[in-house]
This record gives C-alpha cells, sequence and structure tokens, in this order.
C-alpha cells in the first residue's frame, strides 16, 4: 500500500487503527470459510465520522474496502479478496443510548450481539435474534447478513428488529435512515436495503434495534427419533396444530456424535435424529402446557424418548451443545462446507431425503441439522481440502445441492448470506429480471464498485 | 525458515485444523482488551500455520504475538475442533527458540531457577529490602511514590518477604498430628517457599492435622512453567527428571502442591515424557500422583473446623487450576465449610487476571488492562477477603488492589483453614 495513503489513514483514525505488518494482513486474510486474501491495509476506526473519512480517501484513490466485525462469517463475504482497506468495526463497540421507555437500543455496530443481549437483559429487555455466533459475531455483521438463528421461529430474524441505520455511503456520505417509530411508510424502506447488502451497498456504523419484554420461562424438550424422516414430518405436525415454539432445531446422528465428542455432555451417539424443542412465555403454566401438548404430539409422531431439561444449567448446556454443531464437525474430517438452503417447511421431509440421496451419489458424507421449523437446514460437506478430487466433488455436491433447494421451491441461502461461495448460483435462483435490478442498485449507490466488490452480485 | 534445524514444531494435524470459526474471541482476554484478530487465539493460530508453511518468516513480531499469549487457556477449552490455540502459541515459542537461541535465557532457566540454592541467592536481595525495613521506610516516606508506575506496581506486587525461605525451614519429614493415614509428598513451588512461606507452611499444618505425613524433598527444582514459558520446553524436560526422581525415592501416596502453576506442570511430565521408553512409566506415575491441596483436602475425611473465621470472601480462578486442572469446585467448597465465612461468588471468576506468569514486566499494558477488568469484577463483590491458590495471580491482584487504594487482603484457600483451625484451638 502507498505510504502516502497510510499516513492518511493514521491521519483520520490515528496510528493504533492502521496496521500494516506482514502479521496483521495474515490474520485479517480470512473469516469462517476456508477462503482467504490479504487486505493491504487494515483500518480499525472508531466513530461514524472516521468510517465517513476513510470512504472519501478510498473512493478518491479507487481503493476497495471490505467491511468486517469479528469474520464468523460462512459465506466469504469479508475475505478481501481485491486487497485494499479492510474495514474492521470491532472498536465501535459503544451502546450509545438504552431507551427504555420505548424498548429501543442504540448501538455501534461493532458490539458483540451477546454483549448487546446481556447489556439490554439486564434492563428486563430482550434482543431475541441469536445466530450461533452470537459471542463471536458483531451486530453490525449480523445485520449486514440479516443474521437468523433458532429462536428466529418465534420471533422473526435480525431485519425484522432493525428500526434505524446510519451508513455511510460510498462516497462518504452518512445517510441516517429509519427511527425510533414501529411504524414508517414514508419513503422506500432504505434500511431494509441495507440489510443484508453484506457491505456492498454502503457500511453500517450504527443502529437502532427494537427490543421486546425478555420471556420469563423457558421449557426445553429434547426428542429423539429412530430415523430422521420422523423427525422432519413432527416438525410439521406441530407447527400444524397451532403451536409456535420458540425454536424447533433438527440434529442428525452425525451432528450428535459430534458434539458429544466436543462437550461429553451424555447425549446417546446411537439416536438417529433429535429435535431440540424450547417454548418461551411470560407464564409458567402456559409456557409448561405448551411443551406437555408438544410432547404428546411427539409420541404419536414417533418419538422413541423425550426428555425435559430439569435445570437452568442443563438447558444451558442442550444449547452451548447445539451452537457448537457446526465447529465441531471439524472433528470428523478437516474441511466442511456448510450451506443453509431453505424450503417451504412442508417440504423438510423431502429436502433431507433428498440431501442423503446426494450424499450417497458421491460418497461424502452430509451432516444435517439446522432450524427445522422455519425450513431452514445446514447440510455440511465434509472432505479434506488437500484432495483435490474431493475438492471438485464437493462442487458439484452444492450445486445439487442447491438444485434441491430451488427445485422444492426454496432458496439458496436462509441466513448465512451470498458472499463469494454462493455467488455462482445467483441467476439460477433469482433469475435474470431481478438480478438484472439488483446489478442497477449497486450501480446507483456504489458507481466506482468500491465496497466490497465482487461479492454476491454477479459481474 | 531453517526449520531443518529444529527438533520439535507443532503438529500439522493439529494447526491445520483450525477452521476459523471464531469461538476462540470471545473467551480470549487480549482479544477482549484490544478488539484486534492479531491479539486472539485464532490469529496466533493463523500466523503459526503461515510461518511454519513458509508463507511468512517467523519474524520478531510474529514471535512477539506468541508471546502476547497469557496463556490462560480459555480457548483450548472452548475450542470446538479440540485444538489448542494456547499450546500452539507456546510451541512456537520453543520454534522461535530452536531457531535463534536467546542466551540469557540458557543461564536464567537451566541454571539459576534449575537450582535451588542460586535461586535463593539471587532473590536474597528482597529478603533484605523487606526484613531489614527498607521496604517499609521506602512506603513510609511514600517514595514508592516517586517510582515511575511500572516500577511501583511491581514493588507493590511483591509480598511480605519471609526471614528465610521455607525450604530452609521446613523438615523433610512433618510428621502427623494424629494417627497417620497418608504419606504425602510435598512439592514446594519456588515462589511458594522464597515469598509466600507462610501459605505452605500452613499447607503442611492443615495435612499434619488431617492424618497426614508430608515429605518435603528440598532438592526439587522449578516444576519447568518459566522455562516453557519462554520457549525452553527442552529444559522442563530436565526439570521433570530430576523431581521425577526425587519424588520416586519415597512411598508415597499422593504429592501434593499448593501452588497451581507448578500442579498444571507436574501434571503434564506424564505427556512430555510419553514417547520416553525410560521414562514415560516414572512419569505417569508421577503425574497421577499430583494434587492440588483443595482437591486433596476434599477428597479425604476433612476435620471440619469449629473455629470461625469471620469475613466476606470471594475467589480467583487460577487458569492452570480450573482450566489446566479442572480443579475448581474443591477450594470453593473447602472455603464454604468454614463457619463465619460469608461466600460470594465474583463474575467471571474464571476470567485470567493478567498475570501469566511474568506478564506485568513484559507487556505492562496488556496485562494492568486485563487487571482492570479483574478489579471492577471484584470490586462488585464487596469481599474483604478475595482466596487464590496461585502466587501469580496473587501477586497480580495485590498490584491491582493497590493500584486501586482498596482495603481488600489476598489469601491461599488453605489459609483460610489454618486459620479456623487456630481459632478453635484457642478456644479449646
Amino acid at each position: 500500500m502507498d505510504q502516502q495513503i497510510v499516513t492518511q489513514l493514521v491521519k483520520i483514525v490515528g496510528k493504533k487503527g492502521v496496521l500494516t505488518s506482514p502479521e496483521d494482513l495474515a490474520v485479517y486474510s480470512y473469516d469462517g470459510t476456508f477462503e482467504e486474501c490479504n487486505p493491504d491495509v487494515v483500518v480499525l476506526p472508531e466513530s461514524t465520522d472516521q468510517v465517513s473519512q476513510v470512504v472519501k480517501l478510498a473512493a478518491k484513490e479507487r481503493i476497495p474496502i471490505v467491511t468486517r466485525g469479528m469474520a464468523s462469517g460462512l459465506a466469504a463475504a469479508s475475505v478481501p479478496f481485491s486487497g485494499g482497506i479492510a474495514l474492521v468495526m470491532t472498536r465501535m463497540d459503544k451502546v450509545v443510548e438504552l431507551d427504555l421507555e420505548n424498548a429501543i437500543v442504540h448501538v455501534e455496530a461493532g458490539i458483540v450481539t451477546a454483549d448487546l443481549q446481556t447489556h439490554v437483559e439486564k434492563n428486563g429487555l430482550f434482543y431475541p435474534p441469536d445466530p450461533s455466533s452470537i459471542r463471536h459475531s458483531t451486530i453490525g455483521g449480523n445485520i449486514a447478513c440479516n443474521a437468523g438463528g433458532p429462536r428466529c421461529l418465534k420471533y422473526g430474524v435480525t431485519g425484522d428488529y432493525v428500526l434505524g441505520l446510519t451508513v455511510v455511503l460510498a462516497d462518504g456520505s452518512i445517510l441516517k435512515t429509519g427511527g425510533k417509530v414501529i411504524k414508517d411508510v414514508v419513503g422506500y424502506d432504505l434500511k431494509s436495503l441495507f440489510t443484508g447488502s453484506e457491505g456492498t451497498l454502503g457500511i453500517i456504523t450504527e443502529a437502532l434495534l427494537k427490543l421486546t419484554a425478555k420471556p420469563k420461562y423457558a421449557r426445553t424438550a429434547l426428542v429423539e427419533f429412530s430415523n430422521i424422516e420422523d423427525a422432519s414430518k413432527t416438525v410439521n405436525e406441530i407447527l400444524l396444530a397451532g403451536i409456535v415454539p420458540a425454536t424447533l432445531e433438527l440434529m442428525d446422528q452425525t451432528a450428535i456424535h459430534c458434539i458429544e465428542e466436543a462437550m461429553h455432555i451424555g447425549l446417546p451417539k446411537d439416536v438417529a435424529a433429535f429435535l431440540l424443542i424450547e417454548s418461551d412465555g411470560v407464564e409458567l403454566e402456559t409456557t409448561t402446557q405448551e411443551i406437555e401438548s408438544i410432547s404428546k404430539i411427539c409420541e404419536k409422531t414417533g418419538a422413541t424418548k423425550i426428555s425435559l431439561a430439569t435445570d437452568e444449567s442443563e438447558r444451558a448446556n442442550l444449547w452451548k451443545a447445539r451452537r457448537s454443531i457446526s465447529p465441531s464437525l471439524a472433528r470428523l474430517s478437516p474441511n466442511k462446507l456448510g450451506e443453509d438452503i431453505t424450503v417451504p417447511r412442508s417440504a423438510i421431509p423431502e429436502a433431507v431425503k433428498r440431501l442423503k440421496a446426494i450424499s450417497q451419489k458421491y460418497g461424502l458424507p452430509i451432516v444435517i441439522f439446522g432450524h427445522a421449523g422455519d425450513g431452514n437446514l445446514h447440510p455440511n460437506i465434509l472432505f479434506d481440502k488437500r484432495d483435490p478430487e474431493q475438492m471438485k466433488t464437493v462442487e458439484l455436491m452444492v450445486a445439487e445441492e442447491f438444485e434441491v433447494a430451488l427445485a422444492l421451491g426454496g432458496t439458496l441461502s436462509g441466513e448465512h448470506g451470498v458472499g463469494t461461495l454462493k455467488r455462482p448460483y445467483m441467476e439460477k435462483a433469482l433469475g435474470e429480471v431481478s438480478v438484472g435490478i439488483q446489478k442497477k442498485i449497486k450501480q446507483v449507490l456504489d458507481p466506482l464498485n468500491i465496497l466490497n466488490p465482487g461479492k454476491v452480485i454477479p459481474d | 525458515m531453517p526449520f531443518d534445524k529444529i527438533i520439535k514444531i507443532p503438529n500439522e494435524n493439529v494447526y491445520l485444523n483450525c477452521i476459523r470459526c471464531g469461538l476462540c474471541l470471545a473467551v480470549c482476554p487480549t482479544y477482549r482488551e484490544y478488539k484486534n484478530e492479531t491479539d486472539s487465539p485464532r490469529g496466533r493460530v493463523a500466523l503459526a500455520r503461515k510461518s511454519l508453511e513458509d508463507e511468512l518468516i517467523l519474524s520478531p513480531n510474529l514471535v512477539e504475538q506468541m508471546y502476547s499469549c497469557l496463556d490462560c487457556l480459555a480457548c483450548n477449552d472452548i475450542c470446538p475442533v479440540g485444538i489448542k490455540p494456547a499450546d500452539i502459541a507456546m510451541e512456537m515459542r520453543h520454534v522461535a527458540e530452536q531457531v535463534k537461541p536467546t542466551g540469557w535465557k540458557n543461564t536464567l532457566f537451566g541454571k539459576v531457577i534449575a537450582n535451588p540454592d542460586h535461586l535463593e541467592l539471587v532473590t536474597w536481595p528482597l529478603r533484605v529490602y523487606e526484613n531489614l525495613g527498607l521496604r517499609w521506610l521506602v512506603h513510609k516516606l511514600r517514595i514508592n511514590k516517586l517510582f515511575p508506575e511500572q516500577l511501583r506496581d511491581l514493588e507493590s506486587m511483591l509480598p511480605k518477604q519471609p526471614k528465610k525461605p521455607l525450604r530452609k525451614a521446613l523438615p523433610l519429614i512433618s510428621h502427623s498430628t494424629n494417627e497417620s493415614k497418608y504419606r504425602v509428598g510435598f512439592f514446594l513451588g519456588c515462589a511458594q517457599s522464597l515469598m509466600f512461606s507462610e501459605e505452605s507452611a500452613a499447607t503442611v499444618r492443615v495435612l499434619n492435622r488431617n492424618g497426614c505425613t508430608v515429605i518435603t524433598p528440598k532438592e526439587t527444582v522449578c516444576c519447568g512453567m518459566p522455562a516453557a514459558g519462554y520457549g525452553r520446553q527442552d529444559l522442563v524436560i530436565e526439570h521433570a527428571k530430576v523431581n521425577i526422581e526425587i519424588f520416586e525415592r519415597e512411598e508415597l501416596d499422593v504429592i501434593v502442591t499448593d501452588c497451581a502453576t507448578c500442579g498444571s506442570k507436574l501434571r503434564e511430565y506424564g505427556d512430555i515424557l510419553e514417547n520416553d521408553p525410560v521414562w514415560s512409566e516414572k512419569a505417569r506415575n508421577f503425574s497421577n500422583k499430583i494434587h492440588d491441596i483443595s482437591e486433596f483436602l476434599m477428597a479425604i475425611p476433612l476435620e471440619k473446623p469449629s473455629g470461625k473465621f469471620d469475613a466476606r470472601i470471594t475467589y480467583h480462578d487460577p487458569c492452570h487450576l480450573r482450566r489446566a486442572q479442572n480443579v475448581w469446585k474443591e477450594p470453593r467448597a473447602l472455603m464454604q465449610m468454614i463457619d463465619g465465612v460469608e461466600y460470594v461468588e465474583m463474575p467471571e471468576a474464571d476470567w485470567c487476571c493478567g498475570s501469566a506468569g511474568s506478564q506485568l514486566i513484559t507487556h505492562y499494558e496488556t496485562s494492568t488492562h486485563v487487571l482492570d477488568r479483574k478489579m471492577e469484577n471484584l470490586k462488585s463483590t464487596g469481599a474483604e477477603i478475595i482466596a487464590s491458590g496461585c502466587p501469580g495471580c496473587q501477586m497480580q491482584l495485590m498490584t491491582g488492589i493497590q493500584r486501586e487504594g482498596l482495603n481488600i487482603k489476598v489469601m491461599h484457600p488453605i489459609q483460610l483453614l489454618d486459620q479456623a483451625y487456630k481459632s478453635q484451638d484457642k478456644e479449646e
């Protein structure tokens, strides 16, 4: 990187906020995938104003900017393939205001989502979205990818809680959109446009988030099935009965095996499939009733065993286990590629069947788990990237996974985002017209193509 | 990189297995302080891999990233894949020493620390400082206020110095005061003998009172942790053999230590010498006998003191006890069996205090930042005493308490039990 530009960056964010050593560049080359590419410089801003100045400089010098938080992403969206500036938001981690009366929190983008949750929960409020990366991802990243999580079945995804955003646009101007209002129909809904835009349209620096009252009670059941089909059918039976539990998580045998290896919490390794179901509510009685009704349905649909978490630590353990599935798969093979296809929930049993067929056809294992309640599945292909043959097979398998999703009326990604990895499949998923209009939107907002170039939208 | 010269490098199957999920970022004290990937376990593993794969040179800056790790092991614990980032950082220090050895480390860890007589000799000025009243004078005349901040912090880190090292004062055999039920070897750590001799004297008293004949060999050498911390794992092997041999001579039921750090290293001897045909079995037997004092006491029929110890007490988990040895229930249980103790759990009790042995000297800024977080948590408890069974942690906590001007005492859990017995004896 040109020394002059580094000097100017130092002027904007200070010496501690600009990193250029080979070691610094190396550790900002990756995210939660196996992709990597060094940036030319790492910048850690501390305010929206600093971000604006950095973007102005980048626009003038035509330097690409890849914004990132803690880089837990699973689509290589924050890997700086075009070099340039890695803009790291982690030092903008303050709670600007917690408005108790309106139940709204104003935060900077770099706050760790779990820290945000802890902060509002101390005040009896609740921020529901709970991606598995909750302790190692930032709210800015969650918004930029419109992150989901188990609880989204009942409570909705990250975007459902975004009331307003502060966004630095590609020319460095600062856009404030939305506000502390629940209803707002004045003009286009720009906050929704930036939510899920993966850093390609603007840089989210602050957010106003809607909060709710914290549910006081939770009852958690772990239900065992002798085959995964019964488990996935049960999901629909529960929802059809008019019950919307907070979570309805599906895990297959391999997934359980991996977390048991990692955590040793005493889960049986010989069970074909599990549903992890949680009911929550303001009243103990209704919460208990709900989980009992669910248990009854499970009995009818072929559950072999139903166990209720007896105390908070048991419950916490189950959730810790659930959050560890994805990373713990690495115990079985050096690499894994996790997708997060989403299908209409009625199609889950069929989707599971077809995914298993893909695994059989190509001979590489696919582990299946996910948020079955909202049709969001995480098939993970296990492989070794040092074997070029396997790499090729994985590509073919991924393409077929996507075909399954699309054929069943679903989509490529429910919560991870497109990034680099799913970009080749965009046209097939969305069609020419949709991709065409999205290209135009990108063109208008980022005419110089400096914001996370090469991501999401195909060339 | 001249890796051909290297005897030992981290196993490829370990560092290649990092899937970069980022879970370790959440629990790493240095990452949470700076929010910079370079200061994270995931970052350190990436740097290790890239330098071992020749993508980066083993530069002083790269090696420094390995030294900025506090070795608190929180990342080892949380890693869902089971790789151990903290261990990799340690191994990389060793790699760096093999590529470019540092002379002073050989002298310090190979000669001074490896010989208790030498160690006592070089720390003699500290005892003079204390026992001639110089320290009293420095504080009385507020001379310490004139010290630069770091020196002042280091001075306050120094516990009250004994007149002479406990190694010199303790007999080889301390007999049980009642019927002897266990023959217990006591590994008296360097810091315990030189700095915290009152604590280890209490350890022996409590053991004697509870049916233990205590054998304290005097020729033991450093457990090896400081050498390992500075990249000299080769010296740890030498230390290990000396210590194993010394304890092998005695017929012992268990070997007890009251230093978290020593305990964690001693338990590793079995792994360290696993592939040595002569030593592997002896080392495994030795390591299997190692118990932390609180762990051992809670496993035997312990006399419940009828004496009281009135205080509001909290506890700090030494990383090397909680994570390296999975001992955390026992010290809490031990303190809570004492009448009068009002135990209050500290938030983030198992978050590193920032000591990591010598981090207050080598990484002053990081160490004090991490310490500040600990002090905030400590203050929230309203405790009068903070207990912790690790000399490193204790010194660090003392520094923090002085920095904040707090009136909180730092003690070893065993001292509370010892005091309760003493007050019981007085009443009787």
